[in-house]
């Protein structure tokens, strides 16, 4: 084991470097760009597994957080209301605010079994933006706002280049990553995972299960506001329709595709389908249209391919790309052992219904 | 003059229905601190809804469930946990797969300290209490005979080695009244033994045993007193010789598998 | 005060197409337990699969009498069966392999299919809305001062008459009880001699094939289709079904038609209502989950996750 340390710590490294100096190496803006959005879905792919991978609680309207932290900073750092907050403070208050919400969310809906909780969240993913929608006195409705305050690090303004968003999106991921290796590893991580494998034996434990699951919805919407300020200021805009429904299902889709629970392979996930939305999927357009298929668009599918992954991979590999072992154990043993998942359920329910 | 001390653990009058049915009814029963004593009846006797009613897990319809002086109507099952109960399963509810040892530190979850930032920024006040517990965690392991299987996944254990976790996992929480749902079910006659002899190590570390069991040869071997439960009521109590030759136990178990 | 029953006529007409898909939510998750979140897209297959055989009856404009009344059983059959088979498949390939698994993979799973089915539509018919033939002449009868359009009885009719037949079709049919003893307890019910697949997949036959029924009714009432439409009216649907008590017919039936009330009130009396009513059934639907999580006509249901 202790051998095996320093390699560990060398490859790190090695992966390190590589990331720092990738702006410099490739020239190519786009390139750097597409990385830099692709981060933030990675910070939102790591947020969504606390609550889904650890916690073990479907949260279908993940995207509200998202939403929740652009819009604060488009409320707190724009003309909109003259408020001119900076990027770097807004980044705790973001997260500060949508932890907020995912606690008055979470405190009231906790208790519903898991298939309702999450048409709740769901339904919460739908009123969140449709209210931003609304409110078109403060928010410019369907416009969005924006001319959003740029970042600045000593001085200096972020101006229009990818290149130092890209930096810190990989610094706030890097916050992440051991963020989420930390919990995964403590008192609260092995909380979510007896309260996802038997709650009521959990309870028993001493866990309380409620405040255990309020702590994963309000660190998965903390990671989530985060990834708001951080997207919102590239973008320089927020509107209500960047956090529909879809979005949600993209990031669950993420999960699912490289494992739940799997802080590698749920980057992993989410690096691939950004991958194929902004580079695999125009580039078939593209060869299709030149090959003559003219009418071919295959960005417009990428829905189906969300929907692909999530049934498939459930039926055919239901812990990931890249599961981690505990994970696949449970998933795939509920697949060959019916015996196993009814006895867990009965029992369950044996000692409610009784 | 001294108020009379309350009882370590107390039952009084306790009526539990679930619509019409009761389940347990007018039940009173007093524990003694570091005594061991077996709650036994045929099926259906309401033993294990008696384990539920004082883990929290159902509320008593009427009467009082009391610990050390200190009603339990109000608390939730992690609260009464807190306090120093902890219960064994009749069918096994081990984190079936989580590794033996994270078994055994779950169980310890209500006596840490670490909070949310601990969890989050693995403090040195965290690491040091993680290091501690997963010690202890080891100590139980071995306590009950299970050290080689730390890194199993509970559900890969056998049988009997998997009611040993469970033994493991609820006296990681240092409790002081520890509840035993059919600890011997599924046990060969060896593994009983050795059951009985672990039994009788935890009671001897200063834990006050409940046990509810079939087995009569464990519970005339292991126990002080019995209590014994006859559709929710409380038909005899007593030493076990004398519970033996009661004639309403006798009639109670008549006709019953497993006497 | 016209104005008034106005909305509750149009609330009862829409209220009738939410309490015909309500009925498939609400049987299915009675016996699999599982929020088949494909559903409302089935929905909307429906009206597509209406849209087709119109055509393929050669119909594209009003018709009357007889000729109305043959065309509109022929369609809304076909639509139902059609449903009917995509339905069974879907839990054939779907949902079937997952009965055991952790509940959340078949609702995951569940959510894939209903992209899936979407893009399938949108491949067929295209992103856009897309016309439906205005089958039924528009006069209605008119009482007071509020007006029953003919299409606005169709559906409150045909909602009606279906809900019957299947209360009538679950007491009385031999594969009615099946269902029934199933959703109580599965294992049980194998114990007896129930075949457990065969009844699942009639379930999910019945209650897709009355999301085809809504379907062609949706059509004829908005005049027009979108690959889309399942998403929200399928969400409007499950609230319904949870409004009135998860598993229990009459009380999808219930459900259906308060949520129908409840938008078209919405709509008219609070301001700007039509932007608000989405958020005021999804505020329905939390507070009912957290208030009466068993509905109006459920029974308390043990947590099973």
């Amino acid at each position: 084991m202790k051998g095996r340390k320093p390699v560990r710590a060398l490859r790190l490294g090695l992966l390190a470097a590589v990331l720092l100096v990738v702006p410099f190496a490739d020239h190519n803006n786009a390139h750097v760009d597409f990385l830099a959005n692709a981060g933030a879905f990675v910070l939102l792919a790591l947020g969504l597994n606390i609550v889904v991978g650890f916690a073990g609680l479907l949260d279908l309207g993940y995207a509200a957080f998202f939403a929740i932290g652009s819009y604060s900073y488009a409320i707190f750092a724009s003309q909109q209301f003259g408020l001119h907050v900076p990027f770097w403070i807004m980044l705790f208050v973001a997260a500060a605010i949508a932890a907020l919400f995912g606690i008055l969310l979470g405190a009231p809906t906790l208790r519903l079994r898991g298939d309702y909780l999450a048409i709740v969240t769901l339904g919460f993913g739908e009123i969140v933006p449709q209210t931003f929608l609304n409110l078109a006195q403060y928010t410019n409705g369907p416009n969005g706002i924006g001319s959003l305050d740029q970042p600045s690090l000593f001085g200096r303004p972020f101006g229009f280049s990818a290149t130092p968003y890209y930096y810190v999106v990989l610094g706030l991921i890097a916050l992440g990553i051991v963020a989420a290796r930390n919990l995964q590893h403590s008192r609260l991580g092995r909380a979510w995972m007896a309260i996802r494998e038997d709650e009521l034996a959990a309870r028993h434990m001493g866990i309380n299960a409620t405040t255990a699951k309020l702590s994963a919805f309000a660190l998965g919407a903390a990671f989530s506001g985060v990834a708001g300020v951080a997207y919102a200021a590239k973008l320089d805009l927020v509107s209500p329709d960047q956090f529909g429904f879809n979005v949600s299902v993209l990031i669950l889709s993420m999960l699912v595709l490289g494992g739940m629970g799997n802080v590698a392979g749920v980057i992993v996930g989410s690096l691939v389908l950004s991958f194929v939305n902004s580079f695999l999927l125009p580039q078939a357009s593209n060869i299709a249209h030149t090959a003559g298929f003219t009418y071919l668009d295959f960005t417009n599918y990428r829905f189906m391919l969300y929907g692909v992954i999530l049934v498939g991979m459930m039926l055919l590999r239901p812990a990931g790309l890249l599961p981690s072992a505990k994970r696949r154990a449970e998933l795939e043993a509920a697949l060959t052992d019916p015996a196993l998942a009814a006895h867990e359920q009965t029992e369950y329910e044996g000692a409610h219904a009784r | 003059m001294r108020a009379p001390e309350p009882a370590f653990f107390e039952l009084r009058n306790v009526r539990c229905a679930f619509g019409g049915l009761v389940a347990v009814d007018d039940l009173s029963f007093a524990l003694e601190q570091n005594s061991i004593v077996a709650l036994i009846g045929p099926n259906g006797a309401g033993k294990s809804t008696v384990f539920n009613l004082i883990t929290g897990i159902y509320r008593a319809t009427s009467g009082t469930v009391s610990f050390g002086g200190r009603s339990l109507a109000k608390l939730g099952t992690h609260q009464i946990a807190a306090l120093g109960i902890a219960r064994t399963f009749q069918n096994i509810r081990l984190f079936a797969f989580m590794s033996a040892l994270d078994n055994v530190m779950t169980g310890r979850h209500a006596r840490m300290q670490a909070s949310l930032a601990d969890s989050l920024l693995h403090t040195p006040r965290q690491r040091r209490e993680e290091r501690r517990v997963r010690e202890r965690a080891r100590e139980l392991l071995r306590f009950v005979g299970l050290e080689r299987s730390a890194g199993d996944d509970a559900h890969n254990l056998s049988y009997g080695s998997q009611r040993r976790l469970e033994i493991a996992r609820a006296l990681a929480s240092s409790p002081t009244l520890l509840l035993l749902d059919e600890p011997a079910a599924g046990m060969n006659p060896r593994e009983k033994d050795d059951l009985i002899a672990l039994v009788e190590r935890i009671r001897a570390s200063g834990v006050t045993i409940v046990l509810v069991e079939h087995d009569m040869k464990l519970v005339m071997g292991l126990c002080e007193r019995v209590t014994v439960l006859d559709q929710g009521r409380k038909i005899a109590e007593g030493t076990p010789a004398h519970v033996r030759a009661d004639p309403r136990v006798i009639e109670a178990y008549l006709g019953a598998s497993d006497p | 005060m016209d104005v008034f029953l106005q909305q509750v006529v149009n609330g009862l007409s829409l209220g009738a197409i939410y309490a015909l898909i309500a009925l498939g939510y609400t049987m299915v998750y009675g016996v699999v337990e599982l929020i088949n979140f494909a559903h409302g897209d089935v929905y909307t297959l429906g009206s597509f699969f209406s849209l087709a055989i119109l055509a393929a009856l050669g119909v594209s404009g009003e018709l009357h009498g007889a000729a109305l009344l043959g065309v509109v059983v022929v369609t809304v059959l076909a639509a139902m069966l059609l449903c009917g088979i995509v339905g069974v498949l879907i839990e054939r390939l779907a949902y079937r392999r997952l009965r055991n698994a952790p509940r959340l993979a078949p609702l995951i799973t569940a959510i894939g299919m209903s992209f899936i089915l979407e893009n399938v539509m949108q491949l067929w018919r295209g992103p856009s809305p897309v016309p439906f033939p205005p089958v039924i002449p528009n006069p209605g009868v008119t009482l007071g001062g509020v007006t029953v359009t003919t299409k606005e009885g169709l559906a409150i009719v045909l909602a009606l008459g279906l809900m019957v037949a299947l209360q009538l079709f679950i007491a009385n049919s031999k594969l009615g009880k099946a269902m029934r003893a199933t959703a109580q307890d599965r294992e049980a019910a194998q114990l007896m001699g129930i075949n457990v697949n065969t009844t699942i997949a009639a379930t999910f036959l019945i209650g897709s094939a009355l999301a085809g029924a809504a379907g062609f009714v949706s059509g004829v009432y908005y005049g027009t289709t979108w690959f889309f439409n399942g998403f929200q009216a399928g969400l409007k649907a499950f609230t319904a079904a949870v409004l009135g008590g998860i598993g229990n017919i009459a009380g999808a039936m219930l459900g259906g038609f308060s949520i129908g009330l409840i938008e078209a009130i919405a709509t008219q009396y609070i301001p700007a209502g039509a932007q608000w009513s989405n958020v005021v059934v999804f505020s329905v639907l939390v507070l009912v989950l957290i208030f009466r999580p068993s509905g109006l006509l459920g029974e308390a249901l043990p947590d099973k996750v």
